[in-house]
């Protein structure tokens, strides 16, 4: 699948994702499931090495709000492109909870999407392949303002509108 | 009214250009249908049984003359010359061709329209009391946070996938005419303790094959957190809705599930947590400046009588049965509210003309301050006529066969497409209305029973408010056979109710002897000065069922 991060290509992505009965390799970026975390955590906080989760839609965010510095991933799946859970997700982890890393959604996204991520605090996509980075650069050029705050510095109409 | 200013614009321009690319990457094979259909709902295009169907959002049912213009426009050079008024104060187009659409919502733009969030699993086009701001003992104008509510909604980038769509409502009145406690948020606006406009929120209403009345779940929310609520609303629904099953997924099965108590307070809890969501409280800085745009016209000062109306009403029996039944009482003297029904006797509910549209839009650009309403019982509001003028307004809406004497009556019924246009009717609901219309087509009879609801849906999901009629039809398939099944004691107002079914269903030449029973028993039964509803609370379902299934 392919990944892009801030709108360019990712060629070689460091993330390993760890299937929840596999044995954790020491030496990579380690991308688990929330599940996971929530069970193994404490083993999880002893590896040296960078951690990621993985929600699946169902999963509760609130269970890792506390946990949110220690990783350097988050990865929200999209099973299909009209679940639209991991937009709540992701305004959660990033804009309630101030998350610094990379924000990943995964699964069945449109690139007519990419602009609803961005502005819920996604900086990467992993899907399908006609979100390419000409795409990309397309769909957040599209609209030149916003009437919602979402908590990505954009200066929204409300906000135009008053500044004088 | 409210105007676009160039922010507003500059996101419909925008949005009709991201269409047309969508349109022209279906047509070239690079987005499925799968893919492409949930965007082109969200620009109000469906796919219907024999074409596609536009549906043109009119935002909390408030109209320009030019605007009116433009639908009549659009009528005329992209479809078969007329359009449907709907239940949630929009218009739409049967006919269009999918090439032709990228073009008429350009033309639409023109003049401040769009076709945006009138479908899809988002929030739709926000509704509101038709009598917004001319209404006689109004708290506050609906129109002000209606409109804060579409800016915020529009493009929502956390809220355009929703489990399923999302329709808010909003009255400024004691007496509710957009029937608030039938939509997923109803919003009624009341005093707030410093005096200042505040809001009652209630969640889970519907209709649809699980009728639910809303519940409390926000009282006296003040104005600088309307946004903010209606998040922490949003958001709980978005994460916690069910996407397992379509006909499981709206708000109120959420709420039904949870309890409106647990419901209400995880809505509390979110909207506390504060960081995704404080940065919508409302600056009163803007609450004014939207206010501004719906500050009243230029009334003259008159007095409250107008002598040539009163002899008119006098000289003339036809304008007095009008005047009777179509125009409401208007908050500022000598001015009156009128009514222009939609509902001629034997025609299609909801229905107009280009040639209609345009005699609208002449009489309120002329005699209403440049204003029209569209209402969600399907007709549309004249909002600001001096008495004086009345007399003359009539006969040119009589001209046009848009002035029957019937608003509130038996034969303005709300009427869903039915199996005549929509893929998912069971059975055929405009000829059923145009029969009961012509059966009670005697006016003064009509006058005689009095206020009496009508609602009919060709199926379950009750876009003809069905649940919520003081007689409700709803159609149905028996062995490919279409039936008809009744309810009775539905109410869409401040009082709402859902209907009880009142038997086993009526074959098409039945419904309309059983509809003319059941008006024969509430005549029987009525005391003085008792509406059908009256009665029907009164002496309940019993009678109905003996008078109608006696000989059974």
């Amino acid at each position: 699948m392919p990944l892009l991060k801030n709108g360019v290509a990712v060629a070689d992505d460091q993330w390993v994702r760890v299937e929840d009965d596999a044995a954790l390799p020491e030496d990579c970026h380690a991308l688990v499931s929330m599940t996971r975390w929530l069970k193994d955590r404490d083993t999880l906080l002893t590896r040296n090495k960078p951690i990621g989760v993985a929600l699946a839609a169902g999963d509760n965010p609130d269970e890792i709000m506390g946990d949110l510095d220690r990783f350097g991933l988050i990865a929200v799946d999209f099973p299909v492109f009209k679940d639209g859970r991991g937009f709540s997700y992701g305004r959660l982890i990033r804009h309630r909870g101030k998350f610094e890393g990379e924000l990943r959604a995964t699964g069945g996204m449109l690139v007519d999407q990419l602009h609803y991520l961005v502005r819920c605090g996604f900086d990467a996509v992993e899907g399908d392949k006609r979100i390419t980075e000409a795409a990309w650069a397309e769909a957040l050029s599209r609209f030149s303002n916003v009437y919602q705050p979402t908590g990505d510095g954009r200066q929204t109409v409300m906000q135009k509108r008053h500044a004088g | 009214m409210y105007r676009y200013d160039e922010f507003d614009h500059t996101m419909v321009k925008e949005r009709v250009a991201e269409f047309a690319g969508q349109v022209r990457r279906r047509l070239a094979g690079e987005l499925t249908e799968d893919e492409f259909k949930p965007l082109r709902l969200m620009n109000g295009l469906y796919l219907q049984l024999h074409a596609y169907m536009l549906r043109v959002a009119v935002p909390y049912g408030t109209l320009s003359s030019k605007q009116m213009r433009m639908l009549a426009h659009v009528a005329r050079k992209y479809d078969k010359g007329y359009g449907h008024f709907t239940t949630r104060q929009n218009i739409q187009y049967h006919w269009p061709k999918l090439t032709d659409v990228p073009a008429i919502l350009e033309e639409l733009a023109t003049v401040e329209m769009h076709a945006i969030q009138t479908s899809g699993n988002c929030i739709r086009n926000v509704t509101a009391d038709q009598y917004a701001g001319v209404a006689a003992g109004e708290i506050d104008d609906p129109r002000i946070w209606s409109e804060i509510l579409r800016q915020w909604s529009t493009f929502h980038p956390e809220y355009t996938f929703l489990p399923r769509k999302f329709k808010f409502a909003v009255t400024g009145h004691a007496n509710d005419r957009a029937a608030i406690k039938v939509h997923d948020v109803g919003i009624v606006i009341v005093e707030g303790d410093d005096g200042k406009p505040a809001f009652d929120v209630y969640a889970g209403g519907g209709q649809g094959r699980t009728p639910m009345i809303a519940h409390l779940v926000g009282s006296k929310i003040p104005a600088r957190d309307l946004l903010h609520f209606s998040d922490a609303i949003m958001r709980v629904y978005n994460m916690h809705g069910r996407r397992d099953n379509l006909f499981k997924a709206r708000i109120k099965i959420l709420v039904h599930a949870l309890g409106p108590e647990e419901f209400a307070r995880q809505v509390k809890e979110e909207f506390a947590k504060g960081g995704a969501g404080e940065d919508l409280k409302l600056p009163e800085g803007e609450i004014e400046r939207i206010r501004a745009y719906f500050a009243p016209p230029a009334y003259e000062t008159l007095p409250d009588n107008d002598a040539g109306y009163t002899q008119a009403l006098v000289d003339n029996k036809a304008f007095a049965l009008w005047a009777r039944t179509n125009l409401a009482e208007h908050k500022v003297p000598g001015y009156a509210i009128v009514n222009v029904s939609l509902k001629p006797i034997g025609g299609t509910a909801g229905d107009a003309s280009d040639a209609q549209m345009d005699v609208v839009a002449d009489l309120a650009e002329t005699y209403s301050f440049d204003e029209i309403r569209v209402t969600h019982e399907q007709n549309l509001v004249l909002p600001n006529v001096k008495k004086a003028d009345l007399f003359e307004v009539w006969q040119r809406l009589a001209a046009a066969d848009l002035a029957t004497p019937n608003i509130g009556l038996i034969s303005d019924m709300i009427v869903c497409p039915g199996l005549d246009y929509c893929d998912l009717a069971n059975a055929r609901s405009i000829s059923i209305g145009q029969m009961i219309s012509q059966r009670f087509a005697d006016l003064d009879r009509e006058h005689d029973i009095g206020e009496l609801r009508v609602k009919i849906s060709g199926c379950i999901n009750a876009c003809g408010h069905h649940h919520v009629g003081h007689i409700g039809i709803l159609g149905v398939d028996k062995k490919g056979v279409e039936n008809y099944q009744v309810s009775l004691g539905g109410s869409a107002d401040e009082n709402a109710a859902v209907g009880d079914i009142v038997g086993p269903a009526f074959t098409e030449d039945k419904i309309v002897w059983a509809i003319e029973t059941i008006v024969e028993t509430y005549l029987d039964r009525r005391q003085d000065g008792e509406r059908f509803i009256d009665t029907y609370r009164r002496i309940g379902v019993d009678p109905f069922k003996e008078t109608l299934y006696a000989t059974a």
